[in-house]
């Protein structure tokens, strides 16, 4: 502080005969210059590519090639795999989590579960995609499902896998936070069980609820390494696209196509996660 | 949380005649609900890994049970890729580094900002949680032209941690902040400053040991990411772990190694990830 206040009241007298001192902010330079050459930089040439063309000049109208039939149908195979499986992971996993927040909170199984959905929930990848695919695909020792390699309700049943145990994790401090007495208060004025959900509990948790879906459906949005190993040959969805894209320069014409795709991806993350931030802001209202 | 155990067992006011048998009943009817839900989640969530574990144990004849692709991982050689130890051997490494950078990065900074510089603690969050919304195959596009200068000096696939640092910031920030938050930076240094500590000393002598349990969940979860990184090196075309599986799965499908070495992972994943919850019981958990 005391650093601070000299520099900016700039003193002049009080300095004098002082060696030189470096403001308290130059010990935050490391991190910062780390994360502008290795987050920021590179977002930037993100942004900054896709909106220009080979030659250089600027071409915002780039924009409106997110439209465009050669990269339109990924973004609606991404929706539709985002969609289905955060909704299906929320739903799954919402019903999960009351079943766990109803319990004793010291409980094995509380532990139990909250240990486990730590870890799963970042048990996506390679490995989760062979798990699947030696439980129910062609090789299967459960059964064989014909519909595995069908899009998007083979790879949807697989991300279910990671995005239950992440809705359990968001979801559970909102039914946490709802307190026995608004039941008991509801009960008092005669309302009966599904009174109380319509009206108390489930108005109350849906703040939480879609803002979960929310970052269920970002999550789905950017994984890569399940969908690949799931299926390597067939682009459905964005990530697999700019993959592809990034080790052939083929498609649009004159736009680099893998950084409109990755544009277009930023949009989408940023307007899912806003909502999320919304939602969130709503849902800390009564939950605390 | 007292509250939460009751939420079934209220009694309810309308059958005040019969108070426990009501109590009672909804008690069976959501313990019944309970356990339907545990078994049929927990069938979901296990039946991959055990299929995983099977397959991992399959002899050369489908139906018999031998261990070889548990032997194998230390000498597994496929087709057209490196040796399967070395991508494991340079995954730990990628792994120590990208800890060690982390922590030197965060630790140091957060402190600093923490006693010195508060008016940096937002933009510094802002930052640190920045990487969680912008997915890494977003990130790769962006990192192709940086990489291609970094190769120019260094080939190796060690180089790998700039970018891993940057995707373990944010757990690393949260871990550390939950820890920084819970301990009276103030006083501390105050009270060392007031003894004639310098500020190194203040950091490392006085802070940093106070948090050392916030330090050990930042280090454990950027390990298990590391461990678990694939999209990054797979499109940066380096070869780590997961990468390695991969390949090994493109050229030989089924190959009994994959699952061995998948199954080996995961374990070794989730044993860090149980040090942490039972380390750090107390505090609550991410979310």
């Amino acid at each position: 502080m005391a650093v601070a206040a000299t520099t900016e009241t700039g003193a002049q007298p009080s300095r004098a005969g002082r060696r030189p001192s470096i403001p308290a902010w130059a010990g935050t330079v490391p991190f910062l210059a780390y994360v502008a050459v290795f987050l920021l930089w590179p977002t930037g040439i993100v942004v900054v590519d896709s909106l220009k063309n080979p030659n250089g000049s600027w071409a915002v109208s780039n924009i409106t090639k997110l439209g465009d039939p050669l990269v339109r149908p990924y973004f609606i195979g991404s929706f539709k795999l985002c969609l289905l499986s955060s909704v299906f992971g929320a739903v799954l996993g919402a019903i999960l989590a009351y079943a766990v927040a109803s319990g004793n909170p010291d409980g094995l199984v509380r532990r139990l579960y909250l240990a486990v959905s730590g870890v799963l929930a970042q048990f996506g990848g390679v490995t989760l995609a062979f798990a699947f695919l030696v439980l129910i695909g062609p090789v299967g020792l459960l059964f064989h499902a014909s519909w595995f390699y069908e899009f998007p309700w083979g790879i949807t049943v697989i991300y279910t896998y990671f995005q239950i145990p992440l809705m359990v994790l968001v979801f559970l401090p909102a039914i946490d936070g709802v307190k026995v007495q608004w039941r008991e208060a509801s009960e008092n004025l005669g309302a009966s069980a599904w009174h109380y959900w319509r009206y108390v509990g489930g108005p109350l948790l849906m703040p939480a609820f879609l803002g979960g879906t929310l970052l269920l459906f970002a999550n789905a949005l950017s994984a890569f390494a399940t969908i690949i190993a799931w299926e390597n040959q067939i682009s459905y969805i964005v990530p697999q696209q700019i993959s592809t894209a990034l080790s052939s320069e083929v498609g649009l014409s004159n736009v680099n196509v893998a950084d409109l795709l990755a544009l277009g991806m930023v949009i989408m993350v940023a307007i899912v996660m806003t909502g999320y931030a919304l939602l969130q802001r709503r849902a800390a209202r009564w939950l605390r | 949380m007292a509250a939460v155990t009751s939420v079934g067992e209220t009694p309810a006011a309308a059958a005040a005649s019969r108070p426990r048998g009501m109590q009672a009943r909804r008690r069976r009817r959501l313990n019944a609900f309970r356990y339907v839900v545990f078994t049929v989640f927990g069938l979901f969530f296990l039946l991959p890994l055990l299929a995983m574990a099977r397959f991992s144990l399959e002899g050369a004849k489908l139906g018999t049970w031998s261990a070889t692709a548990w032997t194998q991982i230390a000498s597994y050689q496929g087709t057209g890729v490196p040796p399967l130890l070395s991508s494991i051997e340079i995954t730990l490494e990628l792994a120590v580094i990208t800890c060690v950078v982390t922590l030197a990065l965060l630790v140091p900074t957060m402190i600093w900002v923490r006693l010195r510089v508060k008016w940096l603690a937002r933009p510094m969050e802002f930052l640190s949680l920045l990487p969680l919304t912008i997915p890494a195959i977003v990130l790769v596009v962006g990192l192709g032209p940086i990489y291609n200068r970094i190769q120019h000096y260094e080939l190796s696939a060690l180089m790998l941690f700039w970018v891993y640092v940057i995707l373990a910031l944010p757990y690393a920030y949260r871990a550390l902040a939950a820890g920084l938050g819970a301990i009276d930076v103030e006083t501390l240094s105050e009270a060392a400053r007031s003894l004639g500590a310098s500020w190194f000393t203040v950091m490392f002598r006085v802070i940093a040991p106070n948090m050392r349990q916030a330090i050990l969940n930042a280090l454990l979860l950027t390990w298990a990411l590391v461990l678990g990184e694939f999209t990054i090196a797979y499109l940066l075309l380096y070869n780590n772990l997961q990468e390695e599986l991969y390949s090994i799965s493109r050229n030989t499908p089924n190959a009994g190694v994959i699952f061995s070495t998948s199954f080996a992972a995961l374990l070794f994943a989730f044993v860090l990830l149980l040090i942490l919850s039972y380390a750090g019981r107390r505090r609550r958990g991410r979310g």
